[in-house]
């Protein structure tokens, strides 16, 4: 990462996406977020950054492996272990009844409460994230029994049927072990355990960076589908601008711990204004445009 | 004349072991093509389609169970004079540049023992010469500064272009590259696959390269062969098979690629599905991207 040394105090953005805010409610505003890994010497790993998610939106984060993106969302989620430490900073999380909940001052039972049922998380490789020695109902189980510990079991178990149908992996594979499902149903399972509670807001980091595109498209399709039916929003975490391109509202690119731009999707594709969002942009040869960057001269090409 | 390296029916069968049975999986199903020097064939398809057989059988690490591999013309020479031959002409690039280096030795050590092992230099001072020339190749500069670099001290591109030179010391003419670059973060990918390119160009090497992404495989080959369940289903120059693509597996792959031009196409077509469902239509068969159809089509079993 070697890009021009520019720190905009503020995101670079346009007037699109303020117009684009102005319509929207937010779920979750951010503010001054700084989170440092204490280590000698300590590492900012996220620097100043402000991010509003709004209600039922698919908010895209982008940026290389070091930028802090997976930090950031593990500080929304307040999942940091030491030596992460959130330095500063205010998160506020917008329930739907109206109340506000101020996730920096949560801690134990409260904390537990928040945790999933208002924001859920499917994580990086998520495909080694399931207990390799029990059942994937046994696991759906234990969010039941930590957060609606007045559930009965028919419940329970009719509520596993119904994530399974959701996710599209049939209710019989319930009792199998993570060995014995494939990736792609491996990583149903984490966005049916992620679903569970009927959150808020859902972060996805990397969800589907090990899978193959044919089963990655499956899974993004069945994300779509299910924001649309149950309407919550994500953050979707990845490198890889293309995919996110295709199916966010709103991207932020994110470099060496700061937000650097923000705007629609399409400004973002059409006319990025930060150096890095070009440079990331065109990082990716075009499947079906010309060759970009690629400055192969081969022979017997036509083009 | 330009030297070739033919694949002719390449076929491997693996056995697997389920329970008391022992079933048969054929990895490679005759897979043929001729990869001429100066020339790159991109090898496509989703994990398990057969692309790495095809690597590690080229590589001699995996024994065909059929078909044959030309090199020039020539059957390659059973014993291990003639394998060492083969492998001096023949080299891979592996996927994991994290895990293809030892961590307990340096560079200079990984470009010195291919270039001792097949006798490159007569004396210390011509292999050293030899090593930084190498390292002055993928562009690793200073070269007495990276050759006494360990692999840890590095990034990952640095890595595969070291893994990169350390094919080329045996002065090879056919290099493998598999998924030489997916490990690598996205802006350095580019860079590394120029390299590669421009020493394709150079050296008239002929690339025969492993991938999933057909973006990178159309700009980057002359020609894509498409593997699905071990079959090369579809082939063919790469503007032809990306444009126009003929076979269903081959639109499928492409349908499935990301594409910012399709911006809003899922949310638009999901919406449309669940609009017809709700509207009691009942009948909208949900587009899973299911391949078990074309797997029977294409194998002619479940």
């Amino acid at each position: 990462m070697t890009t021009d040394a520019i720190t905009p105090t503020r995101p670079l953005s346009s007037a699109d996406h303020e117009r684009y805010l102005a319509e929207q409610s937010p779920v979750l505003t951010a503010t001054d977020v700084s989170i440092d890994y204490e280590v000698t010497p300590v590492v900012h790993a996220v620097k100043n950054v402000d991010l509003v998610v709004n209600r039922g939106e698919i908010l895209g984060l982008a940026g290389e492996s070091g930028c802090g993106k997976t930090t950031l969302a593990y500080g929304i989620n307040r999942l940091l272990k030491p030596p992460a430490l959130l330095t500063s900073g205010s998160i506020a999380f917008h329930d739907a009844d109206g109340t506000d909940v101020d996730v920096v001052a949560l801690d134990g039972d409260g904390l537990r409460r928040f945790r999933w049922d208002k924001i859920s998380m499917v994580f990086q490789g998520a495909m080694n994230s399931l207990n390799p020695v029990i059942s994937v109902r046994a696991q759906l189980y234990d969010v039941f029994a930590t957060h609606r510990p007045g559930m009965s079991k028919a419940e329970r178990e009719a509520r596993c049927v119904e994530l399974f149908e959701l996710v599209g992996v049939d209710p019989s594979r319930l009792g199998a072990y993570a060995h014995e499902l494939s990736g792609g149903m491996r990583q149903r399972v984490m966005i049916a355990m992620a679903l569970a509670l009927s959150p808020q807001l859902m972060i996805m980091d990397e969800p589907t960076t090990a899978l193959d595109v044919v089963v990655q498209r499956g899974i993004l399709r069945e994300i779509m589908r299910l924001r649309e039916q149950l309407q919550f929003a994500v953050v979707f975490i990845t490198h890889d601008l293309p995919l996110l391109l295709e199916i966010s509202d709103r991207i932020a690119v994110m470099l060496r711990g700061e937000i650097v731009e923000v705007d629609v999707a399409e400004n973002i594709l059409h006319r990025p204004q930060h150096p890095y969002t070009q440079r990331l942009l065109s990082s990716f040869p075009s499947l079906t445009g010309d060759r970009g960057s690629f400055v192969r001269e081969g022979t017997g090409v036509s083009q | 004349m330009t030297g070739t390296l033919e694949v002719r029916d390449l076929t491997k069968v693996y056995k697997v072991r389920k329970g008391v049975r022992t079933e048969k999986l054929t990895a490679a199903n005759h897979v043929s093509f001729t990869l001429e020097q100066g020339k790159t064939i991109a090898l496509v398809g989703e994990s398990g389609s057969g692309k790495s057989t095809v690597a590690k059988m080229l590589a001699k690490l995996e024994t065909p169970t059929s078909g044959e591999i030309l090199l020039d013309g020539h059957p390659v020479p059973t014993g291990s004079r003639g394998i060492e031959d083969y492998r001096r002409q023949l080299q891979m690039v592996f996927q994991d540049p994290f895990a293809s280096l030892n961590p307990f030795h340096s560079v200079a050590h990984h470009l010195e023992r291919p270039l001792r092992i097949h006798r490159r230099g007569r004396n210390r001072a011509e292999i050293d010469a030899e090593v930084h020339r190498l390292l002055d190749r993928v562009r690793l500069t200073p070269t007495e500064v990276f050759a006494e670099k360990k692999p840890h001290e590095m990034s990952g591109g640095q890595r595969q272009r070291v893994a990169i030179a350390r094919a080329l010391a045996p002065g090879a003419r056919f290099l493998i590259a598999d998924e030489p670059v997916s490990m690598l973060d996205v802006s350095i990918r580019l860079g590394v696959l120029n390299l590669l390119a421009q020493l394709q160009r150079e050296e008239n090497l002929g690339v025969l390269y492993i991938t999933h992404d057909l973006a990178t495989a159309r700009h980057f080959s002359d020609e894509i062969l498409v593997m699905f369940r071990g079959n090369v289903v579809e082939r063919g120059p790469s503007d032809e098979v990306i444009l126009n693509p003929q076979h269903d597996y081959t639109k499928l792959l492409l349908a499935a690629a990301p594409n910012p031009e399709n911006q809003g196409n899922l949310r638009d077509s999901v919406r449309a599905e669940l609009a017809e469902l709700a509207a009691g239509g009942g009948a909208a068969e949900r587009d899973r991207f299911g391949t078990a159809d074309l797997a029977r089509k294409v194998t002619g079993r479940d």
